[in-house]
């Protein structure tokens, strides 16, 4: 009996080796396992086995079945293996095929600075306010201390639509509508930021519309300094954290000291180079007190309250940031030129 | 404004300041300047003397010269026509360098040997303005009296150095070397002299000859003297380079002294040949319409806002701006009339706008000192005295009511540190108070400070708050931030919507665009659906930039055209903007407006691309709507009414029942390509509630899934249909889909089949089969009997 097992031990051995397919696996599992299989016919041959030898018998008859089982079963995961693995070898792709463009939009580059700036000072506390666009002569010049025939309202040679209004040449208007607004004159703290037209040829440098962003503190105590602590945290917001500002005496009729903000450059880092002209410095915004023509003039006692106020141009702020050489760039939207700004800004 | 150093330097002794730190100072108080540099950028050149001049064989333009230069004699080869024996000449030696990085070297001028080059003026650098016409075509002739082997830039007084100040407009007081010195001394703390004024004056008083009347209150002071026997010539070689290093071109030196004066002062002057004059001077506002000949030859049509200076017949004079024709000094003038006068500021602003920006009107623009007028009056008949022969007549033709008392300020230095946010102490403050040349009292903490006229921009506590921190230095402020109550920061609740609209459709693959509010005539009018008055302006600076837009889309559709000519073919775009209009008050409106063509998403080489169509941009629409909270809000509705729109490919929008835009495809009239626009009103949309969000819990129950189908008439709107399936399933129908639209041989040419995808579900239990039954079979006959169509598959 037991060179019987062996037998069928050794032709199961043989067998399995020539079996290349599950199908003949299966035809295997049949001949050996199957109904009529050669293992089967063997427990057939129990009810001759004498008393005694049946318990081994019995064991020695699950042994070789349990066995050829595992054996089968482990051809079975071979040959699978084997399968799956032809197949995937059929499914090779090229991977350098380009990928599907996905469908995303972006934020214009102005816009993009604007929310940047808008950021810093709602998170200082300001409100973000606007104004019409389409102004009066009364807030665009003479409430900002800019009487007519006033010659500083040369810079700003603006569009009129009839002799008392015109498309406003700045935001400061709306710092004094701000004012005005605000019935119990108590303190201010706003931005305003939107479009301004000004009566000039478009060129690399000049655009007929371009953008402005215009902040307002208006309260007890407000001095230079604060002007010049707040423009610090602009500075570094928008050009990087080792920048410095620096403060020069300059001309605004409706800020009195008036300043003008150059910030170090961050290209050079201030040892001068050809985008700060080698001067280590490059100019950003004009600010000051506000005048206390324009504190009386919109309800303010200018011996209680002071202020300061600023002007910043987030056209020059993005060429400046982004190195763009042309500021209709802006104006004429072409999306390979858009297509450049979508992306999250780095470079900290 | 351009600072000549050797002529600030008669006022003010800067010659131990390196006047590139000097500039450089001068920033730092507020005053910018464009450029510094030397009024003549050559080098090496000596005045020499043409000893012999023979022409050269070979040439037949060239001379042959032996020029002594003091201390040597050299051969120089030169071609100007003018060479020629006995010339003092400027000689750059070899090795000198020329304006434009020339270089002189020993060359060889065909064949002869040449050590040098003979200059002329134009060679120096000198710009042609300035340039006589014997200075256009050869070299310059020196004087005989000039010194052999001198330095000729120091001979020709060019060896200056310039810097042109970009002056902030408040400071009239600096477009005058005395009061550029004035600044340089308060930075230096240096003294300044002003010039001794001494005159010799002769014959009858000038007010018994001459009468004056001053019939216009634009004139606070108007001052007159008379100088006789001027001999007219060229000014000494200090005041033409003086005038030219102040950029004001050399004429004669009556006329030059009058610049000159203006210059050094301040104060514009206006010389007149007083025999042409007459003896009755009338300052009169110009009558509408009076004709004046200026001296460019020019007729001017006057307005009764301009002044002009007339005598008993005629006006000649355009006063502050530019003399008139028949008055003007001409080489054969003899006796000179002064005119020393202040106009008032606007209306000279008025006038130069309109005819002519001159030196003097830009200085009577910005407002002068009444207390210089006289003196420059005085001055000028001085230098007419010495450089013109002339003689000075006794006595001044003189109007005046201008307020000449120095100004009073009070301040505490509480209140100038309190500004500045410094801590300046006493002495710095009456240092700084005292280079500036203000005096004070101090009384109580209180300085009284007095500020002399020529300080026209200091008027007020802070206008000397800020003459204090300038030239204290704004470098020492400390930042810090205000000490404020803490508030949180807030955006306008509209602004706040309107970025999340922005991000939404960058999300949904648009990207925003920025475009010009003024457009052109045509485009003004496009896609305009309201009838309201337009914004224009009253002088455009071009055609195509002249009306306030009233839609953006034509602005969209020129940023497409621009992309598709840079062959950039998928456009999908927006922007968010206002639009304007005139109604009873002018109007501006927030709008978002989109604009697709060309391919949405896809890949090329799969073939699997997503072609922009009407279906594509509704989504776009209907999933900006979702967003902005007005789910099941608004309806989609077809509309023939828009202007330059496809009429059967477009809808309107509306939210709440009210119209708040519309979308589709742009009439082929209009653009030939497939173009999808949208443009929705903000202001309407977003003033409309919007609940918050609540959360419903997701039902546990099974869903049930049954699909129909029904024929239907091409013209039929598949709403309808739908609007019945979601009556009749109510709160049990949880989802309605169309799943396919079908058109062809297996229904009649005019119909169509729509099939239609239903959920039910309910939130408490599981549906029963013959519920959902019930309803789906009456969802059947409700169509059916209300539409007129049939069932074609469920």
């Amino acid at each position: 009996m037991q060179k019987k097992i062996s037998e069928i031990k050794e032709q199961l051995q043989n067998r399995l080796n020539q079996v290349n397919t599950l199908n003949e696996l299966n035809d295997l599992r049949v001949e050996f396992l199957g109904k009529k299989g050669l293992i089967t016919e063997l427990s057939s041959m129990m009810k001759d086995i004498p008393f005694e030898e049946k318990k081994t018998f019995g064991s020695l008859l699950n042994a070789i079945k349990d066995e050829t089982n595992d054996l089968i079963n482990h051809k079975k995961e071979t040959l699978e293996m084997d399968e799956l693995q032809k197949k995937l070898e059929t499914e090779s792709i090229d991977v350098t095929l380009p990928g599907t463009k996905l469908t995303v939009g972006g934020i214009h580059p102005l816009i993009r600075v604007i929310d940047e700036i808008e950021e810093v000072f709602v998170s200082m506390g300001y409100d973000v306010v606007e104004g019409p666009e389409i102004e009066t002569d009364l807030y665009n010049f003479e409430k900002l201390n800019l009487p007519k025939g006033h010659p500083a309202r040369d810079a700003q040679d603006s569009f009129y639509i009839t002799d008392e209004m015109l498309l406003r040449s700045q935001t400061s208007p709306v710092q004094a509508r701000t004012m005005d607004a605000n019935i119990e004159k108590g303190p201010i703290r706003v931005i305003c930021p939107g479009k301004v037209y000004r009566r000039d040829d478009d060129d690399a440098t000049h655009s007929h519309q371009f953008t402005q962003i215009e902040g307002l503190v208006v309260d007890k105590d407000i001095s230079l300094a604060d002007l010049k602590g707040t423009l610090e945290i602009l500075a570094k917001k928008l050009f990087g954290e080792e920048r410095e500002i620096r403060f020069r005496p300059s001309f605004f009729p409706f800020t009195e000291p008036s300043i003008e903000v150059d910030v170090s450059c961050f290209k050079c880092g201030g040892v001068g180079c050809p985008i700060c002209k080698e001067t280590g410095w490059i100019e950003i915004l004009g600010s000051g007190m506000v005048h206390p023509n324009v504190l009386k003039g919109c309800g303010y006692d200018p011996e209680k309250y002071t202020g300061f106020a600023f002007g910043i141009g987030p056209d020059r702020v993005a060429m400046l940031k982004y190195g763009i050489q042309d500021v209709r760039s802006f104006y004429t939207n072409d999306l390979r030129f858009l297509e450049d700004f979508n992306r999250v800004e780095g470079g900290e | 404004m351009r600072l000549s150093k050797k002529f600030i330097s008669d006022y003010i002794d800067i010659s131990n300041i390196d006047i590139k730190e000097l500039a450089e100072k001068m920033v730092f108080v507020g005053n910018e300047y464009e450029e510094i540099r030397p009024f003549c950028e050559a080098t090496n050149l000596v005045v020499g003397e043409v000893l012999e001049c023979i022409n050269h064989p070979e040439s037949d333009h060239l001379h042959i010269c032996q020029v002594n230069l003091g201390d040597e004699i050299v051969q120089i080869v030169c071609g100007a026509p003018n060479v020629r024996k006995g010339l003092k000449v400027i000689v750059s030696k070899v090795g000198a360098t020329l304006p434009g990085g020339i270089v002189i070297k020993n060359v060889k001028l065909a064949g002869v040997e040449s050590n040098g080059m003979i200059c002329s003026l134009a060679e120096l650098g000198l710009e042609s303005k300035f340039l006589k016409e014997e200075d256009r075509n050869g070299i310059h002739e020196l004087p005989l009296d000039a010194q052999i082997g001198m330095d000729a830039l120091e001979y020709l007084q060019f060896d200056d150095t310039i810097i042109d100040f970009e002056l902030t407009s408040n400071r009239a007081d600096l477009l005058s070397m005395i009061g550029l010195a004035y600044e340089v001394g308060a930075i230096y703390d240096l003294p300044v002299t002003l010039p001794e004024i001494t005159l010799k004056e002769e014959g009858d008083s000038i007010e018994t000859s001459y009468q004056l009347n001053v019939e216009t209150d634009a004139c606070s002071i108007y001052l007159g003297k008379l100088v006789k026997n001027v001999v007219i010539q060229e000014s000494p070689q200090f005041i033409k380079s003086r005038l030219m290093a102040c950029n004001i071109r050399p004429i004669n030196n009556v006329v030059d002294i009058s610049n000159y004066v203006m210059l050094e002062y301040g104060q514009p002057l206006h010389f007149f040949d007083a025999d042409r004059l007459g003896n009755h001077i009338v300052v009169r506002d110009a009558k509408n319409q009076e004709e004046l000949v200026t001296l460019d030859g020019q007729t001017r049509i006057l307005k009764s806002s301009d002044i002009v200076i007339a005598n008993e017949k005629e006006s000649v004079a355009l006063a502050g701006v530019m003399g008139g024709l028949s008055t003007e000094v001409e080489n054969d003038t003899k006796n000179i009339f002064i005119e020393a006068a202040i106009f008032d500021p606007i209306h000279i602003r008025y006038t130069s706008k309109a005819i002519l920006r001159s030196e003097a009107s830009s200085r009577y623009e910005k407002g002068i000192d009444p207390n210089r007028t006289k003196q420059a009056l005085l001055r000028a008949c001085e230098l007419l005295e010495k450089y013109a022969s002339g003689t000075v007549m006794h006595g001044t033709l003189c109007h005046d009511n201008a307020a000449k008392e120095n100004k009073l300020i009070s301040i505490t230095l509480n209140k100038i540190n309190q500004v500045l946010g410094m801590q300046l102490e006493s002495q710095e403050v009456e240092s700084i108070l005292r280079r500036l040349g203000f005096t004070y009292l101090l009384e109580n903490d209180t300085y009284q400070v007095t500020v002399p006229t020529r300080r026209l921009d200091v008027n007020i506590k802070e206008d000397l708050i800020e003459e204090i921190g300038r030239i204290y230095g704004y470098h020492h402020v400390l930042g810090k931030l205000p000490i404020v109550p803490m508030k949180q920061g807030t955006y306008a609740l509209k602004e706040k919507k309107i970025k999340e609209i922005r991000h939404r459709l960058e999300s949904l693959g648009l990207y925003q665009v920025f475009t010009y509010s003024l457009v052109g005539e045509k485009e003004s009018r496009q896609f305009v659906n309201q009838d309201k008055e337009f914004v224009s302006l009253l002088a455009p600076l071009s055609e195509d930039k002249k009306i306030m837009r009233q839609s953006i889309i034509p602005s969209l559709l020129t940023v497409m055209e621009y992309n598709l000519a840079r062959n950039y073919k998928d456009i999908q775009i927006f922007e968010t903007g206002s639009i304007y209009y005139k109604e009873d008050t002018y109007k501006e409106e927030q709008m978002v407006a989109g604009l697709l063509c060309g391919n949405y998403a896809g890949n090329i080489w799969q073939n699997q691309n997503l072609k922009v169509d009407f279906y594509l941009v509704k989504g776009i629409i209907e999933n900006l709507l979702h967003y902005l909270g007005f789910h099941g809000r608004y309806q989609i509705i077809a509309d023939e009414n828009y202007k330059d729109m496809h009429p059967k490919m477009t809808a309107s929008i509306l939210v709440d029942n009210t119209k708040i835009g519309y979308f589709g495809k742009v009439h082929p009239r209009t653009s030939k390509r497939d173009v999808y626009v949208f443009e929705m009103r903000l202001d309407c949309l977003l003033s409309k509630k919007v609940r918050g969000i609540k959360y419903k819990e997701v039902s546990k129950y099974p869903s049930v899934h049954k699909d129909l189908a029904f024929i239907m008439p091409k013209s039929m709107e598949s709403e309808k249909v739908m609007a019945i399936l979601k009556k009749v399933g109510g709160k049990l129908l949880t989802n309605l889909d169309v799943f396919d639209v079908y058109e062809g041989e297996n229904v009649g040419i005019d119909e169509k089949s729509i099939a239609y995808a239903l959920t039910f579900q309910n939130d408490t239990r599981t549906l029963s089969d013959e519920e959902v039954t019930e309803i789906f079979n009456k969802m059947i006959s409700e169509v059916e009997s209300k539409l007129g169509i049939q069932l074609r598959s469920k």
